[in-house]
């Protein structure tokens, strides 16, 4: 289908808004992303006719409640094409998932001398979770490399994949450097090692088509609210036979069999690791998100956000003291763009862009040790999604243009 | 023109505080010194103080941060340099009310430092501005360390 772009952002109410006497450009999606009107309409409607728990009442609302919870985990099965339900987890988002798959799989599979494998690119939280799975098992957390333009050095990478290495995991997309990693080439490297990949994919599930079977990821993390959908609801996408072997990180309702005095048996999957009452609107919101995206196609979303980064970018190329971040080549990389005025700190670049009613990000992206590597103290950075328009992008352009002038010229 | 608003923020006097900041370096002797971090953006601050007879007879920062941060640790020298810690200590309680919309007492003890009230209207920023004053106050109730000892690290935690 032919989608109008321009007219897409009437499907999002809050982008209809002035913002410091300016209508709002909001660039902070790779932080969250703004919810369309189907999907704010898919939780009201829930909690309108259906809100019940799930997977106990026998009456009506709660049959409804249930199918329409699991109906959700199915539309999720097929947006990353996962081979069944069974392998689709709900979590509350991507930082819950990886932290499960650290605790439960890599506490069974982590022994004292072995490597798990990172990179500088990761978010806080792939590391951390990694960080601690090490110390307490004595393992020894080993990070890949990165390129002079913001790439994983797959030489780096293919040295470090060894006997040793149990474990890799890495963003799909890098949150500041926007950078599309190489995951398939990974899931090779660490099988042959008879190791395991996982990926955190926050960055990557809401702006291109992602098959897990054909990245043959042994575990794949995502969140909700990235993707238009609500907060508090994330996936955590893992193989059949390795999710079998896991113990639940929690217990409680909901993911018990049996439970007896002194002992318990657990559910099948996926509800195994579903304790408690779930996110039930989340998993809604979340299937409405995925409906409406399929609507458009994740082909074209792709292809969107490409057009704007390529008639962005020689823009922002041109100005003199702009420092960019990430590769070159717009083949290799997502809608974010990091940079940094010289001579200006990026949080007086984001105050003086929000006056202009552009929404920017500045810090550090949770990514500590990649400012480490890059040598900065933090960033700003923008973020394009499949509702931002040309318009926005010479209104971010000009934003920048009025900063620099405020800054540097000003006051002299 | 919306940035024309950010005067109230960037007043001349804070962006030349910024570039040419007052007592930034590191002093050969002092009796008690910090690093405060603020972990939510990365800005991290280092005060030394020279401390006799209970008046701030020397201070330095250094560190790196926002144009806001850095001013305001600048002024903060200024406004603190060869006072008694008593007194030091009320005036950063001061800059705290002010940089919250509050009036307070000593205003004019401030100084330069009462350019930053611009700041209550960019809730974002008040940490930004806060940083070297609540510094300060931990060195100066003894939570900071002698220059013999190591450096104390610590974040900021409101």
């Amino acid at each position: 289908m032919t989608v109008s772009f321009d007219q897409l952002k009437q499907d999002f109410p809050i982008l209809d808004q002035i913002v410091n006497d300016e209508p709002l450009v909001y660039l902070d999606n790779a932080a969250t992303t703004q919810k369309p009107l189907a999907v704010l309409q898919a939780i009201e409607t829930y909690y309108h006719t259906s809100n019940a728990n799930v997977h106990r009442g026998v009456h009506t609302l709660g049959e409804r409640a249930t199918s329409q919870y699991e109906g959700s985990r199915t539309v999720v099965k097929d947006f990353i094409n996962a081979n069944e339900t069974a392998e689709v987890l709900f979590t509350r988002g991507t930082t819950t998932s990886l932290n499960w798959v650290a605790k439960s799989f890599g506490e069974l599979v982590i022994e004292p001398g072995d490597e798990i494998l990172i990179s500088y690119m990761e978010h806080h939280s792939n590391i951390i979770p990694w960080q601690q799975l090490a110390k307490k098992k004595q393992a020894k957390l080993v990070y890949i490399e990165l390129t002079d333009q913001g790439q994983l050095d797959m030489d780096d990478a293919k040295q470090k994949i060894t006997d040793k290495t149990k474990i890799v995991s890495i963003s799909h997309v890098s949150n500041v450097l926007g950078v599309v990693n190489p995951i398939k080439q990974l899931a090779d490297w660490i099988h042959e090692k008879n190791g395991y990949l996982v990926v955190d994919g926050a960055q990557a599930v809401p702006h291109m088509p992602v098959d897990v079977q054909a990245l043959n990821a042994d575990f794949y993390a995502f969140s909700g609210h990235k993707m238009l959908g609500p907060t508090g609801i994330g996936v955590l996408y893992g193989k059949r036979a390795l999710l079998e072997q896991m113990e639940p990180v929690e217990f409680g309702g909901e993911m018990i069999d049996f439970v007896e005095e002194q002992d318990s048996t657990w559910k099948e999957l996926p509800w195994k690791f579903e304790a408690g009452t779930p996110n039930i609107a989340g998993a809604i919101g979340l299937a409405a998100a995925m409906h409406y995206l399929n609507t458009i196609g994740m082909e074209t979303i792709v292809q969107h956000e490409r057009e704007l980064v390529e008639y962005v970018m020689p823009k922002l190329e041109a100005i003199e003291g702009l420092t960019l971040f990430g590769p070159e080549d717009l083949r290799f990389r997502t809608g974010v763009i990091s940079f940094n005025i010289d001579g200006v700190h990026p949080h007086d670049v984001a105050t003086a862009m929000d006056m202009e009613g552009v929404a920017v990000r500045a810090g550090h992206h949770c990514a500590q040790p990649l400012m480490t590597y890059l040598n900065q103290a933090a960033t700003a950075r923008a973020s394009f999604y499949l509702y931002n328009t040309k318009a926005d992008a010479d209104k971010f352009v000009e934003a920048i243009l009025a900063t620099k002038e405020f800054f540097l010229n000003g006051f002299n | 023109m919306a940035l024309t608003k950010l005067d109230q923020l960037y007043r001349a006097v804070i962006l030349e505080h910024s570039q040419t900041p007052r007592r930034r370096g590191t002093l050969d002797e002092s009796t008690t010194q910090i690093e405060l971090r603020n972990p939510t953006c990365g800005d991290v601050i280092q005060v030394q103080l020279n401390i006799e007879d209970d008046i701030v007879k020397d201070v330095r920062f250094d560190g790196s941060g926002c144009t806001i941060s850095m001013a305001s640790a600048s002024m903060m020298t200024d406004a603190i340099i060869g006072k008694p810690i008593e007194e030091a200590l009320h005036l950063s309680e001061s800059f705290s009310q002010v940089v919250q919309g509050n009036e307070a007492a000593d205003q004019t003890a401030l100084g330069d430092a009462m350019m930053l009230s611009g700041v209550s209207k960019f809730p974002a920023r008040i940490k930004c501005a806060t940083l070297s004053w609540k510094a300060l106050e931990k060195a100066l109730t003894n939570q900071g360390t002698g220059v013999d000892g190591q450096m104390r690290h610590e974040d900021i935690t409101e």
